[in-house]
């Protein structure tokens, strides 16, 4: 259930980002869905890519600071208010969200929320016991 | 192990007379052969004969890194030129740099010097040197050199640079001993961890490290790092190169200045009064042995204090203790005094944290400003912004706290601090300077 996200560190130059997409791309590392986190210096950018330990491996290479994570995607239906179900049941069961991004679903019914948690375990659990439905870890890798 | 028993463990009272007969030979001399120490003993109304003992050494002028340069580039020999056998000259980063000669006695002195300094550092008769420091005209080389082929071990005259090379070599010919400037240790360890090799399985025992000033937590990071034992050396071209002093390895406790060839002292770098044994200042040298370029009283910058107690090594000769800095590399931020070996603990403190590090210093409007660049690594890397900025801002209190200054905290991208293959550059002063 949980899926394997990558995290780098990018200082706030210009040409940085995409020196990092340049080595994944040039290793045949395709890019699922991303999230930039900033601040006035320095950036984390966060990224689900279809091989994860092929990106670590060449990212490293290429002498960046990278590390995984681990998260969890969770299909919203596309629909006003679709969200606010599960940030309730998550409020209820005072699980902490670290950082969250969404993306849409080439389908187009569902959306993709991918969350980062404190406690990961704590969170499956009590989404799964509310009804909700974790994305496999494969589903979302090959959106 | 001593290389010179009959020198190194002279009782006290020997040592100062021998300082005394050599202080009156060479003020005689530089008196009558460099114009400008006629010149400044004039101004001061001192004649050699006026120094009758080694108390009288505070009456004569000192000599200043800008007196040499305002010689460049044979103005203070006090020998003819077709008795130097040799000429060095220091890294000139501003202007000219500054000269030094060599007669042939002079370079037989140093090779004595750097002997018992290799044997006061745990090298022997039997060791691979591999010898790091830059060959040329830097003292470093040069100096190292010589001495380790007169303590009877192998030197391998690497010079500096090539990184891969040299931990090739290393591992290929087994070097016992490595002598480089501390910050250039580190990067070999880091090249090597790089190269996926295990420098602490290598045959390297001992490092003797100088050239630039390193704190007591560098050498713990040096020592774990390369497993080790890290020997901190001093010297400076204007003097001698490498040699004026180095650390016992039964002690590893202060740097034994080699007393029969050097009178030091220590002094307010503010007012040049004489400090007390015991008390932190600035260190001024004086040669006594010194042929081609003899100095009275050379104000080397360097920040430290003078112990006279016996050490259990034996040697009688003074120490100095650890560089604490120097006063020409002091920072003033914003009227507070800031030493970047300083800086250099606050990191080391931090667990994870990694001492490369480079301190920016601009001046916005009337305000300086102090930017102190540490680099991320895989230890304090965190996915969270949070966890980031919290190092950040620990950095910046802890800063603080120590030195009273506040600065800004960037975080950089891994190596991307530039590595020295020599001495370190740590400090860049964006500041205009005063007319």
């Amino acid at each position: 259930m949980k899926v394997e996200q990558i995290s780098i560190f990018i200082e706030n130059k210009s040409g940085r980002l995409a020196e990092v997409t340049g080595v994944l791309g040039e290793n045949g590392i395709n890019i699922r869905a991303l999230s930039l986190a900033d601040t006035s210096d320095f950036g984390i950018l966060r990224l689900i890519v279809d091989d994860s330990k092929k990106a670590l491996k060449v990212l490293k290479e290429q002498q960046f600071t990278v590390s995984i994570t681990h998260v969890i995607g969770v299909a919203v239906s596309d629909t006003p208010g679709g969200l606010t179900t599960i940030l309730r049941i998550l409020d209820n069961n005072n699980v902490n969200v670290e950082y969250m991004y969404a993306f849409v679903e080439r389908s187009g019914d569902n959306a993709v929320i991918i969350f980062r948690f404190d406690d990961v375990d704590e969170a499956i659990t009590a989404l799964t016991d509310n009804g909700i439905k974790i994305l496999p870890s494969q589903r979302i890798t090959s959106i | 192990m001593i290389w010179n028993d009959d020198f190194e463990t002279l009782p006290r009272e020997a040592i100062e007379s021998l300082q005394l007969k050599r202080l009156q030979q060479t003020v005689e001399k530089v008196y009558a052969a460099v114009p400008f120490y006629r010149d400044s003993f004039d101004k001061a109304g001192i004649k050699p004969a006026d120094v009758k003992s080694l108390k009288d050494l505070q009456r004569l002028p000192f000599t200043l890194k800008q007196d040499m340069r305002d010689s460049y580039p044979y103005g203070l020999f006090a020998v003819p030129l077709e008795q130097i056998v040799r000429i060095h000259a220091s890294s000139g980063t501003t202007g000219k740099p500054t000269v030094v000669g060599y007669s042939r006695r002079d370079i037989e002195n140093w090779t004595e010097l750097m002997a018992r300094s290799f044997v006061a550092a745990g090298t022997h008769h039997g060791d691979i040197i591999h010898n790091a420091y830059g060959y040329g005209l830097f003292t470093g080389g040069l100096g190292a050199h010589y001495g380790a082929e007169r303590v009877g071990a192998s030197v391998i005259p690497m010079s500096g640079g090539n990184t891969k090379k040299q931990l090739m070599i290393m591992q290929d010919f087994g070097s016992t001993v490595l002598t480089c400037t501390p910050s250039y240790s580190l990067y070999l360890a880091e090249v090597a961890a790089e190269e996926g090799i295990d420098i602490r399985k290598l045959k390297l025992k001992v490092g003797i490290l100088g050239a630039e000033p390193w704190s007591e937590h560098m050498r713990q990071e040096i020592e774990a790092k390369l497993n080790i034992k890290a020997i901190d050396i001093y010297g400076l071209s204007e003097i001698l190169g490498p040699g004026v002093g180095i650390e016992c390895i039964e002690a590893q406790n202060g740097l034994h200045i080699w007393e029969d060839h050097f009178i030091p002292e220590i002094i307010n770098p503010e007012t040049g009064e004489v400090l007390p044994d015991g008390e932190k200042g600035e260190l001024v040298i004086t040669t006594i042995t010194k042929e081609g370029i003899p100095l009275i009283r050379y104000r080397t910058r360097d920040i430290t204090r003078l112990i006279k107690e016996p050490c259990v090594c034996g040697r009688t000769h003074a120490r100095i203790e650890r560089l604490s800095g120097r006063s020409d590399d002091m920072l003033i931020i914003r009227g507070v005094n800031v030493f970047p070996s300083q800086i250099e603990s606050v990191l080391f403190n931090i667990d994870g944290v990694e001492p490369h590090y480079q301190l920016i210093v601009e001046r916005d409007g009337k305000l300086d400003t102090l930017e102190v660049q540490v680099e991320v690594n895989e230890q304090t890397f965190s996915d969270e912004i949070k966890v980031l900025q919290g190092l950040s801002n620990r950095i910046r209190k802890d800063i603080k706290d120590l030195l009273g200054v506040t600065c800004k905290v960037r975080l950089v991208e891994p190596k991307t601090i530039t590595r020295s293959e020599g001495k370190a550059k740590r400090v860049i002063d964006n500041r205009p300077k005063e007319s």
